[in-house]
């Protein structure tokens, strides 16, 4: 079981679903707090969501105010890197240029693509932790090798 | 203790900025990084050297050089990295308050008002770290406030960004800022700091105990209650 999650975690680093940065918060878990990353990533996606719900609003008005889609991608941005969540990070990169160079089209499908990186990610999470919870709280702290 | 005067310090200040801008325009972000690095590390044996300290004294003063009396206010509107930082601080052993804006911050440290309201006197901050890019307030304008406050101009502000704008660091550093540091954090980053602010406290302590043997009264009442602080809503 714990070889198990072992592996599946390898794997999110190695197809580069995850970065260091995830490592850097399992660094952050101990016995008083087993359940830091979960916490934090359950709080991402909750987080997130929402801004893709606003994102989604202001891009089916049709009016692109690309800063107000930047300011919100920023923010995106910003809470994608700070739990490693490497795939949606560029593509709100992307976005963002998108957004510099006023591309509406380029935004749409690149936003598209966020989207499912980021339902792709919170899939593999989630069976990740409650395989990880099943394990015991051991495996979660140690570092991929 | 050595004092660097400001036109040293500008012209190393200056030397470390061009090479991480000629890096950072060749997208080396390693070297940028490491530059970056260079100049906080700088700034910091600098702090060292010129930040004056207020004097805490606590009806334990055995105490006073521990690592728990750091007190750290972070401000962040991420809810993510909030969570984030505030547990980087509580690993490093430090005492946090999370605000979730700057006009929050001023509200936590009184700095809202034009009169100090009371129940402030006791409120002991040893660092502030904040976000920059913040809705409203952003970290710059929060840092400018506190550096023209006469209550907390001396408190070390460190600045957080996920974006290496050279100009922006320069503003930050040239305003007061202690540190600039880059998103995510790193938990030795928070160490650093602490660790060089420890130092700084250490060092006003041990003056404080040879003040306090030559007076035996003074403002300082030892009769007063802890100093507590004043209940405030933790965002």
């Amino acid at each position: 079981m714990q070889r198990q999650v072992a592996l599946i975690k390898q794997s999110l680093f190695d197809q580069g679903y995850l970065d260091e940065q995830f490592m850097e918060l399992e660094e952050l878990q101990d016995d008083a707090n087993p359940n830091f990353v979960e916490e934090v990533s359950t709080l991402y996606f909750k987080d997130s969501a929402r801004l893709i719900n606003n994102i989604d609003q202001a891009l089916e008005r049709g009016s692109f105010d690309f800063n107000r889609l930047d300011s919100y991608m920023h923010q995106f941005k910003g809470s994608s890197t700070s739990i490693g969540a490497n795939k949606v990070k560029a593509e709100c990169t992307k976005f963002r240029e998108y957004c510099r160079a006023g591309n509406a089209e380029g935004c749409l499908r690149t936003f598209q693509q966020l989207k499912k990186e980021h339902s792709t990610l919170r899939k593999k999470l989630e069976h990740y932790f409650q395989l990880a919870r099943q394990a015991g709280p051991k495996e979660t702290a140690r570092r991929p090798k | 203790m050595v004092y660097i005067s400001p036109n040293q310090s500008s012209i190393c200040f200056h030397i470390i900025i061009s090479f991480s801008s000629h890096y950072s325009s060749k997208s080396s972000n390693f070297i940028t990084k490491h530059c970056l690095i260079l100049r906080s590390k700088y700034f910091n044996s600098m702090a060292e050297v010129l930040l004056p300290r207020k004097m805490d004294i606590t009806n334990d003063p055995s105490k006073f050089g521990s690592p728990d009396l750091l007190h750290v206010l972070a401000v962040d509107d991420s809810h993510v990295d909030r969570k984030f930082i505030e547990r980087l601080l509580r690993v490093s052993s430090c005492k946090v308050t999370v605000v979730d804006s700057a006009t929050r911050a001023l509200q936590y440290l009184g700095l809202d008002v034009e009169e100090k309201p009371l129940g402030f006197e006791d409120l002991k901050v040893n660092l502030i770290m904040t976000d920059y890019s913040m809705p409203g307030m952003t970290g710059y304008e929060l840092l400018k406030k506190i550096k023209e406050s006469s209550a907390f101009r001396e408190v070390p502000v460190v600045i957080m960004s996920s974006e290496n704008i050279l100009p922006r660091i320069d503003r930050c550093l040239e305003e007061g800022a202690e540190d600039f540091l880059l998103k995510p954090v790193k938990l030795s980053d928070v160490r650093r700091l602490r660790d060089s602010l420890m130092k700084v406290e250490d060092l006003s302590f041990t003056k404080s105990t040879q003040k306090r043997e030559l007076e035996t009264e003074n403002a300082y009442s030892f009769d007063s209650p802890v100093q507590s602080q004043p209940k405030r809503a933790k965002i």
